[in-house]
């Protein structure tokens, strides 16, 4: 199936919980409502012509600072989800606000969730719901703040403090 | 308080666990003598039998991706060059097509066909140190001296073209840095042919070795399932007998038009890793042979008639006023940017003045070109990809590697997200040492073939 294809069957699937569906590059996206989010990717995992097998990669963006989108959402939760089966692709993004960051945890469907929720925590800040251990990944434990938020200077420095036990 | 025997103090001997024994908490790393990266295995144990293991990430977190956004496009090249310091050239290019398809240009063909041959020759490189490092943690450490051998011809050919050895920096957004040197098939061939000798060699001391046999057959085994749902790719994918190559199942550059084989495994364990990367050596082999026999382009440092000059003295040439036919003399470039000349630069790289810096000739030579390279290089205008996102993905020496990069329209980079290849294998860590004997982490660790670099990025 090519990206329209996917965009169509779930626009006429999800309807108006599909918030924006474009094209860009080739890339096929499709912005979900928070609250479809876990339905669409059971939709996207286990529909017989979908089959989206691999989630790929998960990441977020920190809008806070994108021309034109400073008052939105502030962060957009991005999934590539990749089919074995099929060999198609698509980008599942979810917005999130900035006093309640908290996105529906997607390791149930995919172990692969596991670590890259965790990044994602780490580095935004944003929590996953039903996660089962949602610790930093790749800072400490002890380090203030989340790095890759926007308003997180580059030149900031911590102490490195060692591990525990 | 009643005294406690040694075997008590030492062993939980009637610690009230029944049993009269008690796990064993162990350490492995961060810095341990058998960890080619660092790392931290907590792992629990019952005597030999690793219980439960917790693997920990981060220690060489220098964050890749916050530096990304700090510069303009091209400056991130040189950090792409530092998460695969293995294969630096495949990440080099990874992140320039990503950038490429968000500005939605198209590369030269030549530089297509140099692309896949230096990606090429990285992933052979890339395969020579995985198993090398691996076979050397079994004690086979001729096999790693000959590894190393063989990595040496291959990381000749990188650096005559790149002029480095690791910190290659050879892409650019739109072409490379400069085109192939003269004489590189040859050079190619017979680097090639040392390697075949060596990998036979190897082939001939390891596959059919009892000893490695018994310490990798039935090791470290991911079921096909695991590996799927926990996103794992490349030659550990492939090793359980899952046909994914990003090769082939979205071709980029050029390899449509090349044939190679996906080697698959069957048991997905670390024996079947070893056979995976060994033949995927000889299919890369393959792939830079056809493409260096219809690379197009020809001869790339074409001869010019008349003599070249010295830039200072085309300068002042042209404050003479003596600017006639001043443009077709070329001028001598300094031997640093040997391969830049304007007909290799052609070659290499696309026509798009929004995009390429102009050959030095230009620069050096005329107005236009001077400006030209101003507007790329000024704080504030350089490359500019209109708002919106890409990712792009190219096979890395660990699987897929993938780039998303957001653009908000100005020269910096919104967001570079690297997928890097070795975190979900690292995710799956525990799951391949979990049950087996403490011994086995190591060969485990070694076939999984963990990056620091693109790891921790």
């Amino acid at each position: 199936m090519d990206g329209q294809d996917i965009l169509a069957r779930l626009t006429a699937r999800f309807g108006a919980r599909i918030v924006e569906a474009h094209d860009h590059r080739g890339d096929s996206t499709a912005v979900v409502d928070r609250a479809a989010l876990l339905e669409l990717l059971w939709f996207c995992r286990d529909e017989p012509d979908l089959r989206f097998n691999v989630l790929m990669d998960l990441t977020a963006v920190d809008y806070a600072k994108f021309p034109g989108k400073e008052d939105g959402p502030r962060f957009e939760v991005v999934y590539h989800l990749y089919s074995l089966p099929g060999n198609h692709r698509i980008r599942v993004k979810v917005r999130v606000e900035e006093d309640d960051p908290v996105v529906a945890s997607a390791t149930p469907l995919w172990s692969s969730a596991n670590w890259f929720e965790r990044e994602v925590w780490d580095m935004f800040g944003i929590r996953f719901d039903g996660h089962p251990d949602l610790r930093r990944l790749l800072m400490y434990e002890e380090f203030q703040g989340h790095p890759l938020r926007k308003d997180y200077p580059i030149n900031r420095r911590q102490p490195l403090i060692g591990p525990k036990n | 308080m009643a005294e406690r025997t040694t075997r008590e103090i030492y062993l939980g001997e009637g610690s009230g666990t029944g049993s009269g024994s008690q796990n064993l908490y162990v350490n492995m790393g961060p810095a341990h003598p058998a960890m080619h990266g660092i790392i931290r295995i907590f792992a629990e144990l019952d005597g030999e039998t690793v219980v439960k293991a917790d693997v920990e990430i981060g220690y060489l977190h220098r964050a890749f991706e916050k530096q990304c956004e700090e510069g303009p496009y091209n400056n991130a090249i040189p950090y792409t060059d530092r998460l695969n310091y293995v294969s630096p050239l495949i990440n080099n290019f990874g992140y320039a097509s990503c950038v490429e398809k968000l500005l939605g240009i198209d590369i030269t063909e030549r530089c297509k066909y140099i692309r896949v041959i230096m990606s090429e020759i990285s992933r052979i490189s890339d395969h020579l140190t995985c198993i090398g490092a691996s076979a050397m943690e079994l004690g086979a450490f001729t096999v790693f001296l000959y590894m190393i051998k063989a990595r040496e011809f291959l990381w000749e050919l990188v650096e005559e073209v790149t002029g480095a050895r690791l910190t290659v920096s050879y892409a650019r957004v739109g072409g490379v840095r400069a085109d192939l040197p003269s004489g590189f098939a040859e050079k190619t061939s017979r680097a090639f042919k040392e390697t075949r000798q060596v990998l036979d060699e190897v082939h001939r001391l390891l596959t059919g070795n009892r000893i490695f046999i018994d310490r990798m057959m039935g090791v470290g085994a991911i079921s096909k399932e695991d590996a799927i749902a926990y996103a794992i790719t490349g030659p550990l994918l492939r090793a359980c007998g899952v046909s994914y190559d990003v090769r082939r199942a979205g071709p980029y550059y050029v390899y449509d038009r090349l044939e190679f084989e996906i080697p698959l495994g069957q048991n997905g364990d670390n024996y079947d890793r070893y056979l995976v990367r060994m033949a995927e050596m000889e299919q890369s082999m393959r792939i830079v042979e056809q493409a260096l026999e219809s690379i197009p382009g020809g001869s790339v440092n074409v001869d010019f008639s008349g003599n070249p000059i010295d830039p200072a003295a085309y300068v002042d040439r042209g404050k003479q006023g003596k600017t006639e036919g001043l443009l077709l003399i070329p001028i001598r470039l300094s031997p640093n940017l040997e391969g830049q000349e304007k007909a290799g630069h052609r070659a290499v790289n696309v026509g798009d003045k929004r995009v390429v810096l102009p050959p030095k000739e230009d620069a050096y030579g005329s107005i236009e070109g001077l400006m030209n390279h101003f507007m790329l290089v000024m704080d504030g205008y350089g490359l500019r990809p209109p708002k919106g996102e890409a990712y792009f993905a190219v096979e890395g020496a660990n699987g897929e590697l993938g780039f998303y990069i957001v653009s908000d329209g100005s020269d910096r980079p919104y967001r570079v997200r690297c997928r890097p290849p070795c975190l979900p294998p690292l995710a799956a860590l525990h799951r391949m040492i979990e049950g087996q004997m403490v011994a086995d982490v190591v060969p485990t660790f070694g076939s999984v073939n963990m990056i620091g670099g693109e790891l921790d990025r």
